[in-house]
């Protein structure tokens, strides 16, 4: 369990990181999305010690990273697997010898080495790619690898930078579902910071959004897809909607498992109200499909429209007019 | 009649081509060997105690730096008689080829240190970070990681400093250091004698050909040995 408590971080007189306190429990999948330069690469790396901060606490099973004296953080990130934006290999060895790598330096017995390495490169799907050298590999074979590497000495918390970032829409895909795999198959949590949407839901089950160092809403992704707090909206841009039609705009949320699909067609037939539908999507949040409707209706019908989605517990949110 | 090809031509070349060959190839070959372990201990220190190196230490990396860059703006021929008192006092001699290693190892010393730093601060950051999160040591991280990844780079720097001892030599052969350089004043420049002088250097052109082609080949071997 990884416990932060109003972490901050000063350069001088800039502040990178502002009171960030929040929890990140054993096995979970936990987003860290914002703009760039919001700080979540920086709190990222305050938790395996390669940034330090300026105040606060951050505990991770009930250690403070702060007081690690130097071999102990050596000892203490053995424990912590990393992924980066650009899988940086040692270019003049093989696939092999870049995953043995840590665990050489680690001493691990070289039958050891051997099997892990092998059993890690089927996890990740490598296994004819370990006598070649990694320039040779693509963009997605690349991060397979260094997801390998990251998890050779079997670490408890797993890190990803951008992991994602720098790779296409179908590759992309298929390293969240692996990521997703082994935090389902190895139990390990993983945190991810990301400026992609995409990642967060299809893989993260809770995500906390940093704005300039600080944390602006933090929660459960499907329950913030919801609410769908200032912030939020903020990041996520609704820039479709550049500007909504006269009279009130309503955005009903689709939830999973119930009649909220339907909702529409009663209002239509029970309020006999008349509305025109000006935007709407469907997302899959780690596989489950959520989405919204943004109705627009005529001010008179207003009053009746929000009775009805309040009394059928609708989740709705009225949207006021931008243009 | 012609020196070097004429009747008399083999003494010539025995006594007089062959030893400064010999002398030559002694001072380019010790003085790279000595300057590439020196140099590369000074510029891990250069990288190292960098204010975004591993410890940075500003004093003794500006102390480093200064006195590299020192000797890096001496000609060459001025560092040669600036060291002198120094060379005599640890040769024991200020002629001949051992005395002649001291100025050259010092100056290629300065010299292949800026440019195995130069090769280590290309290797990517985000590589020596990647292997800082795994836990790995210092002294791993700068020698496995660093300076291998850096070593296509660095040898194709030993390349360039070796074709500039090379120069070195024939500059230090004129302070009494012999060698092919040497030979070409005294017996080609400054005896009116310009067959010698342009075989030397037509022999010269084919050393530096040779080194480089060489050099280029192990880099080649080095940077793509993909299979």
């Amino acid at each position: 369990m990884i416990e932060i408590t109003n972490l901050q971080k000063t350069f001088g007189e800039l502040e990178v990181l502002k009171n960030i306190s929040l929890n990140i429990m054993d096995h979970e999948i936990y987003g860290l999305v914002g703009k760039s330069g919001a700080g979540k690469s920086t709190l990222l790396r305050c938790i395996n010690g390669l940034e330090t901060y300026s105040a606060g606490k951050l505990l991770v099973n009930g250690i403070e990273i702060k007081g690690l004296n130097k071999k102990e953080l050596r000892l203490y990130r053995k424990n912590i697997g990393m992924i980066f934006q650009d899988f940086p290999m040692l270019s003049r060895k093989t696939v092999y010898e870049n995953i043995a790598y840590p665990m050489k330096c680690w001493k691990y017995g070289k039958d050891d080495i051997e099997k892990r390495v092998k059993e890690l490169a089927g996890i990740v799907g490598i296994t004819d790619k370990l006598e070649q050298k990694p320039d040779t590999l693509s963009g997605g074979q690349k991060q397979r690898a260094a997801i390998a590497r990251a998890l050779s000495m079997n670490p408890e918390i797993l890190l990803s930078d951008e992991a994602t970032s720098a790779l296409d829409p179908v590759t992309t895909k298929s390293i969240l579902d692996l990521l997703k795999d082994i935090n389902e198959k190895l139990g390990i949590t993983i945190i991810m910071v990301t400026h992609q949407m995409e990642v967060v839901r299809s893989v993260c089950q809770k995500v906390s959004l940093l704005e300039n160092g600080k944390i602006v809403e933090s929660g459960d992704v499907q329950e913030l897809f919801l609410k769908q707090p200032e912030a939020f909206r903020r990041f996520l841009g609704n820039e479709e909607i550049t500007s909504l039609p006269e009279g009130v705009n309503i955005q009903i949320m689709l939830r999973k498992n119930d009649d909220s699909g339907k909702i529409l067609s009663r209002i239509a037939k029970e309020l006999q109200v008349e509305y025109t539908v000006c935007g709407g999507k469907m997302e899959s949040y780690r596989g489950e499909n959520l989405g919204d409707f943004i109705i627009n209706i005529k001010n008179e019908d207003a009053p009746d429209v929000r009775k009805f989605l309040n009394h059928e517990h609708a989740v709705w949110h009225e949207l006021s007019g931008r243009s | 009649m012609s020196t070097l090809f004429g009747e008399n031509a083999e003494n010539f070349w025995k006594m007089i081509m062959f030893p400064a060959f010999e002398a030559t190839f002694q001072m380019v070959i010790i003085t790279t060997i000595l300057g590439t372990v020196l140099g590369a201990l000074v510029a891990i220190i250069l990288v190292v105690t960098n204010k975004n190196g591993m410890h940075p230490n500003r004093i003794i990396y500006k102390i480093t730096a200064f006195l590299v860059n020192v000797i890096r703006s001496f000609p060459f021929v001025i560092l040669m008689v600036f060291f002198l008192p120094f060379t005599k006092s640890i040769m024991g001699t200020s002629i001949g080829v051992k005395a002649a290693i001291v100025p050259l190892t010092i100056s290629a010393t300065a010299f292949i240190a800026r440019l195995i730093e130069s090769a280590m601060q290309e290797v990517d950051p985000s590589l020596i970070e990647a292997m800082k999160s795994f836990g790995i040591s210092d002294i791993r991280l700068v020698c496995g990681v660093i300076l291998s990844e850096a070593a296509p780079a660095i040898v194709s720097g030993i390349i360039v400093a070796t074709v500039a001892i090379l120069g070195s030599t024939a500059m230090a052969g004129t302070m009494g250091a012999g060698g092919i350089g040497a030979t070409a004043i005294t017996y080609g420049y400054q005896s009116f004698n310009y067959e010698v002088m342009y075989v030397i250097a037509f022999i010269l052109v084919i050393f530096v050909e040779v080194i480089q082609g060489a050099g280029d080949y192990v880099y080649r071997k080095m940077k793509n040995s993909k299979k």
